[in-house]
């Protein structure tokens, strides 16, 4: 196995995507730098969180042009795994990878804390049989609002593409989403920082089951009830 | 003479009225031209005028911090020791073991605050960050101090509204994790709020990087964003008083890029990191470009010699003038071996920012600065740095101190509570700014980004993991003073700032390690100002000296004052401890029913100064509470002991609002606990300064059943006083019995005044 964690300039998460998958999950993990045109062999690309160029003019909108991004959507076409966390499903968005736009909170403020998630039945790697009905995870953004039109909303629900839900909404997203497939089903995102909640000082452990259940698509032993 | 200058601008003569509006003193001027052997140009004046303000030449307090004990007697081989001591270098930096080490150092940015707050406290984060990787650290943590006039006021809101967005803005963005901080409102703070920012970062000892210039020849890069004419003479700005005119100076504010400086701090250590590249770096701060080059110079004991024309610049036509007291923020100036200039460019070039050769390293000993082939300055850099004035300011005791000092409420005829009462006391008190929860401050911060923060903001101190190689270490941090004891007695105000920050540490399970602090105080020409200064910086050396605590760097802010006066004296300390082990971690929540709560350090018996004094009854005044500096040892060090024995489950230190505000406060966990107190034991003079008072040397802990006992004679052969107050419980409910009856809140409606008192005043309507 080996996990692929993009680096823009101003990603900020990086690390602790790479920790979360070298350190937590203990698998192979390595950084690819926005410049290549390459992802070279990987199972999973991530796309940390982080303020990737600034979030100048929109967050990820200047993202999306870096090289690497060609490869992903190459790789991407291909069926191959790509997980975008906070900026980088901001990015994922941009790039047309997955459906919504995120847009400032409703608070106008940034906004750090932990979250209760609902689980929804996404398809069949994340669901509640995998992750159980409720998880906790921490945030950390100023734009979180996730928006979409009413027949995107509409194929998102019929297509069980929405991931996550708030139980308190925090930005004002509709629907309450806080994170959601591609209909193909191997590409993800969220708000929520699953490498966040890993350590055993963290406000929960539960980002191991979230990117177990993820890699699961791939790699089907990795299912496992969080502990 | 140099040569005239054909911008006429430049070329102009030096009259008194310029150099008055340079800030000179009229003596401060022959001093320049003693230095000179001539008159200088304008360019020169400029560059005299911000070394020599109080902001980079600590002219009026150099004399005064020699007193700081800079070195730690208790450092062994391999912990402790002070690697970079403080005044060396943009920040000290102490050995913590293992081949590691960490830096750390607090700024204020106060005056770009109080003019235009989103911008001047974002830029105050920004300056501090870079004042830690350059000396090769990575910034893994910052906090702030904060202090405004009360919530009531419209500008004051502005001011917390603006100063926390531009602290988020800026830290979130970078990526190093807000995880701590302290915040007061009072009225001596209107319209001249504090924004005092610390960054500490970690390294390993080889990587210590120095802002020295040596090696003739060796080229001097300039790295980082290009240069405007923002934040022109912004250190010469922060070193005279805030007044109705202020806002003309805006542009003396500088416009931070949060987004540059992650680039810069990653394209810099980066290059720090290839062996033997980096001869020298420093930051551009304060004074910019004539800070960063003559600063080098001077340290390393050579000259430097740099042409304008190849500074990268983003606005056209500037004049040697702007471009050497620009302080347009995320630029960095490097000195690099010769010979190796590629290998920085590719790391730039990496990075898309600008390295532009500037310049060199000489043996003159001078600085010489040139722009369209023209010498626009020739100055002996020990003139700036060295050279400075250094005054011995004159120290009155002020007045008003006859009459605060010898108040007591028996002398002043104040009734004591009644239970009626102290019943609304605890809501007034839980409620005020200054008390309350600042959940709607760090839920604006990331403070949780790098995955290390293990007690979120909130507890006694912030506790993170530091990631060190391939090991791990524990390190907690705390903020502390209270200006109103420093109002009412600067030396013992400054005494418990100290032991306060101490006494949170140890709660936390840190053993204090070394403290930086930021001397916040008014016009030092005023010698009642000067008395607080001087006062409260003898507190803190003895206090440091008796916990031997070194300091390893600081800031000074003087000329905090707004047309209504001088601010409080506020000496802002912040010390890190280091924590053991892991499971020493202790948090200031109760977690279950049934712990039972110990009193360590007695009842409470003082009034003065007290949160209570000001809330309940509108005063500011009598002593501040006695310092006893042996039993806080002896408290701290059995505190220290018992949590290492694994027998305290909770712990969490007595400071405004005295007794009753730590025991809510401890109850305003996750786990939704209530308590039953019986005070009616302690001795205590007063209802109100039991419960209500802020007798220094006092914690709160929580223990298990079985081991009270155990805890009780512990505290007893460590000639700690220790009482067993109660007991947490399962009911929901705060219960006192006092001599004078019962007492009883529920805890979910303090808990609410307590929690939504500033978020309610920062309400926007419409957005939530």
């Amino acid at each position: 196995m080996n996990i692929a964690v993009l680096q823009f300039p101003g990603s900020n998460c990086d690390q602790d995507a790479y920790h979360l998958f070298a350190t937590g999950l203990g698998v192979p993990t390595r950084y690819v730098w926005h410049k290549e045109r390459s992802l070279g062999e990987t199972d999973l690309v991530v796309i940390p969180g982080g303020f990737a160029y600034g979030d100048y003019l929109r967050c990820g909108a200047i993202a999306r042009f870096s090289p690497i991004m060609g490869a992903v959507h190459e790789y991407a076409g291909k069926g191959g795994l790509v997980f975008g966390i906070c900026n980088g499903f901001q990015i994922l968005c941009e790039a047309g990878l997955l459906p919504g736009a995120l847009i400032r909170n409703r608070s106008l403020e940034y906004r750090c804390l932990t979250c209760d998630l609902a689980v929804e039945d996404a398809g069949p790697v994340f669901n509640t049989a995998a992750l159980g009905r409720r998880i906790r995870l921490p945030i950390g953004h100023g734009e979180g609002n996730y928006r979409i039109d009413a027949a995107g909303r509409a194929s998102l629900e019929t297509n069980r593409q929405v991931l996550l839900r708030y139980v308190e909404n925090p930005n004002g997203s509709q629907g309450d989403i806080a994170g959601v497939r591609n209909e193909e089903g191997n590409v993800f995102g969220m708000m929520p920082h699953p490498d966040r909640a890993f350590e055993r000082f963290h406000p929960s452990r539960d980002g191991l089951a979230v990117v177990r259940t993820i890699l699961s698509a791939r790699f089907p032993k990795m299912i496992r009830r969080s502990a | 003479m140099l040569p005239p200058n054909p911008d006429p601008v430049l070329n102009q003569p030096i009259t008194p009225a310029l150099v008055k509006k340079h800030g000179l003193l009229p003596d401060e001027y022959e001093k320049v031209r003693e230095h000179l052997g001539r008159e200088p140009t304008l360019t020169e004046l400029g560059i005299f005028s911000v070394m020599w303000s109080e902001h980079c030449s600590y002219k009026n307090t150099r004399p005064l911090l020699r007193g700081f004990p800079t070195e730690k007697r208790g450092a062994t081989a391999n912990f402790g020791r002070v690697l970079v001591k403080a005044g060396e270098e943009n920040a000290g930096i102490i050995d913590v073991g293992d081949g590691w080490a960490i830096a750390f150092k607090i700024e204020s940015h106060n005056h770009p605050s109080a003019i235009e707050p989103f911008e001047g406290a974002a830029t105050g984060v920004g300056g501090i960050i870079r004042d830690i990787f350059t000396m090769g650290a990575r910034p893994v943590l910052l906090t702030n101090s904060l202090r405004f006039g009360e919530l009531d006021s419209p500008v004051t809101k502005r001011l917390l509204r603006g100063v926390v967005a531009g602290i988020a803005h800026y830290g979130n963005c970078v990526g190093v994790p807000t995880v701590g901080g302290d915040v007061y409102f009072d009225r001596s703070y209107e319209g001249n709020p504090l924004v005092n920012a610390l960054c500490l970062g970690t390294l390993r000892h080889d990587q210590i990087r120095r802002g020295k210039a040596t090696g003739l020849g060796n080229p001097v890069y300039y790295v980082g964003a290009a240069t405007g004419r923002d934040g022109l003479g912004g250190a010469a700005f922060a070193s005279k008083e805030l007044s109705a005119e202020s806002a003309s100076d805006r542009p003396a504010v500088q416009k931070g890029d949060p987004f540059m400086e992650k680039l810069l701090i990653e394209a810099c250590l980066e290059m720090m990191a290839v062996p033997g590249l980096v001869v020298g770096i420093q930051d551009m701060g304060a004074a910019g470009l004539t800070c960063s080059t003559c600063e080098t110079a001077s340290r390393g004991g050579a000259g430097i010699e740099i042409e304008l024309d190849r500074v990268p610049q983003r606005e056209s036509g500037m004049n040697s003038y702007e471009v050497m007291l620009s302080e347009s923020q995320e630029r960095m100036l490097v000195i690099v071996q010769l010979g190796r200039e590629r290998e920085i460019e590719s790391v730039f070039e990496k990075w898309d920012l600008h390295a532009a050769n500037v310049g060199t390293v000489t043996d003159t000993g001078r600085m010489v600065v040139r722009q369209h082939g023209t010498v626009v300055a020739d100055i002996p850099t020990s003139a700036l740095t060295d050279g400075a004035p250094v005054y011995q300011r004159e120290a009155r005791r002020p007045a008003y101190l006859d009459e605060t000092s010898i108040w007591t409420p028996e002398g002043a005829g104040l009734p004591d509570l009644d239970l009626a009462g102290a019943q609304a006391a605890l809501r007034a008190l839980l409620s005020h700014p200054t008390i309350a929860s600042k959940r709607w401050i760090y839920r604006q911060y990331d403070h949780m980004v790098q995955h290390g923060t293990v007690v979120l903001p909130g507890s006694d101190a912030g506790v993170v993991r530091l990631r060190l190689g391939e090991s791990e270490k524990f390190i907690a941090i705390s903020n502390d003073c209270n200006g109103r004891y420093c109002y009412l007695n600067p030396h013992r105000g400054a005494l418990i700032a100290m032991v306060e920050c101490l006494r949170n540490l140890v709660c936390a399970g840190a053993t204090p390690l070394a403290m930086t602090d930021n001397l916040n105080f008014g016009n030092p020409y005023k010698p009642e100002n000067f008395y607080q200064l001087k006062e409260c910086v003898r507190g803190l050396a003895e206090a440091c000296q008796f916990f031997d605590v070194p300091v390893v760097g600081g800031n000074v802010s003087l000329y905090n004052e707004s047309p209504d006066g001088a601010i409080d004296p506020t000496p802002t300390v912040s010390v890190v401890g280091f924590i053991e082990k892991e499971e020493h971690i202790t948090r200031q929540f109760v977690r279950a029913p049934g712990a039972r709560l110990v009193l360590l350090g007695g009842a409470p018996a003082e009034l003065g100064g007290s949160q209570f004094l000001g809330i309940v009854h509108g005063k500011k005044t009598g002593d501040a509470p006695a310092v006893d500096l042996p039993a806080e040892k002896r408290l701290q060090d059995f505190l220290l002991a018992q949590i290492r024995a694994g027998l305290v489950g909770a712990a969490h230190d007595l400071s405004e609002g005295g007794l009753m505000v730590a025991l809510s406060e401890m109850l305003f966990g996750p786990d939704r606990v209530g308590a039953a107190a019986d005070l009616s034991g302690l001795a205590a003079p007063r209802l109100d300064a039991l419960l209500f008072g802020e007798s220094q040397g006092r914690v709160l802990v929580a223990v298990a059943a079985d081991d009270e006992a155990a805890v009780l004679a512990a505290a007893k052969a460590a000639g700690v006083a220790a009482d067993g107050i109660g007991s947490s419980t399962g009911d929901g409910k705060l219960s006192v019995r006092t001599a004078l009856g019962e007492l009883a809140w529920p805890v979910s409606e303090l808990r609410h005044g307590w929690e939504s008192s500033i978020e309610t005043a920062m309400k926007r309507p419409g957005l939530s």
